[in-house]
């Protein structure tokens, strides 16, 4: 950066790190068990969490229904109502335990983002995302192969019905690509993607408002620092949204997979 | 001299590019999705469910721009 510009972009003028990829290299918690990280340790706290909710809102199913009770059952319900009955059709309640088992999960794996005590989403590191990828490309393969057979369908995923033969050559390998390859992937680098980068802006606006606003000497410096925090709220806000909003999107193109894997022909 | 120089990568600039075409895509959604609202208001449930596929599909070009300006960057 030349001489001019550094005396107008203040961040230029060295001593502040830019958030970037590093940001999301935590170091383990303990130093003999590697592996053991705080992605890892949120995870584990997020399935306890969820068990017990869970149970404990299952535990007492009263015929008027407590407020405990009436939250677990909106939740519950929009789950199976919104997206598995919709999605699924006929023959959703098989599949129910999965949906709501991997919506509450992204949920609260997402929320730790904005959690006071944590403030960082575990899909951001994209290993969790990969991990629940591949656990529904088994799942929704493995629904497909058992209901048609393999060579059945592989012949219903990669040849719609209605194709004239001479498109054959074209649909067949674009088909077979985009259903069996592609769909793991986007669903895997959309959850990871969206938290990384809600969990970089945060970042970006946390961090260079504290530069601004404490290593600084401008007067104009120190009003922006404060502009960027205020405006971080407003980022925590729309993280949440998001957050919730990748949950649901994950939970529904799980069903829709499912739900084209196990569809008849028409 | 050199009124402007940039240092690093150029990534981000091509992920700004890629960001174009989704953005588009995902206004005419819900653009859509406001139109068909206003003309049959009763309509809007099974309209959003179908729309938050089409977002989400439209919406993956942007993600794999952002994720490949991280990879190449």
């Amino acid at each position: 950066m030349s001489g001019f510009l550094s005396g107008l972009v203040p961040l230029e003028t060295g001593g502040f790190e830019a958030p970037g990829v590093h940001s999301f290299d935590v170091p383990p918690l303990f130093e003999s068990v590697p592996w053991f990280d705080k992605y890892m340790l949120q995870a584990v706290v997020s399935v306890i969490l969820i068990l017990a909710f869970w149970l404990i809102m299952a535990r007492k199913n009263a015929m008027v229904p407590s407020k405990s009770q009436y939250i677990g059952e909106t939740a519950y319900f929009f789950v199976r109502n919104t997206i598995a009955r919709d999605m699924i059709g006929h023959d959703f309640r098989r599949y129910l335990p999965l949906l709501i088992a991997l919506f509450s999960f992204v949920l609260v794996n997402n929320l730790w983002g904005v959690f006071p005590l944590t403030l960082l989403p575990t899909p951001s590191h994209v290993g969790w995302p990969y991990g629940l990828a591949i656990l529904v490309w088994v799942i929704y393969n493995g629904v497909g192969i058992s209901k048609f057979g393999l060579f059945g369908y592989l012949r219903n995923t990669s040849l719609p019905a209605g194709v004239p033969v001479f498109m054959w050559p074209l649909i067949i390998p674009l088909e077979f690509v985009s259903n069996i390859i592609v769909r793991p992937i986007t669903l895997s680098l959309r959850l990871f993607a969206n938290m990384f980068a809600g969990h970089l802006l945060v970042l970006v606006f946390v961090l260079g408002g504290e530069y601004l606003l404490l290593h600084s000497a401008s007067i104009i410096n120190k009003t922006a620092g404060v502009v960027s925090l205020i405006v971080s709220m407003a980022i925590f806000g729309l993280e949440i949204f998001v957050q919730s909003l990748q949950a649901f999107i994950f939970t529904v193109l799980t069903a829709q997979y499912i739900s084209s894997a196990s569809a008849e022909e028409h | 001299m050199t009124p402007l120089e940039l240092t690093g990568s150029l990534g981000i600039v091509g992920y700004g590019l890629a960001a174009i075409g989704p953005g588009i895509g995902v206004g005419l959604i819900f653009g859509s999705v406001i139109q068909g609202t206003a003309r049959q208001p009763e309509a809007r449930g099974a309209m959003m469910g179908t729309a938050w596929i089409g977002f989400a599909v439209t919406e993956a070009l942007a993600i794999i721009g952002i994720a490949l300006a991280f990879v190449f960057g």
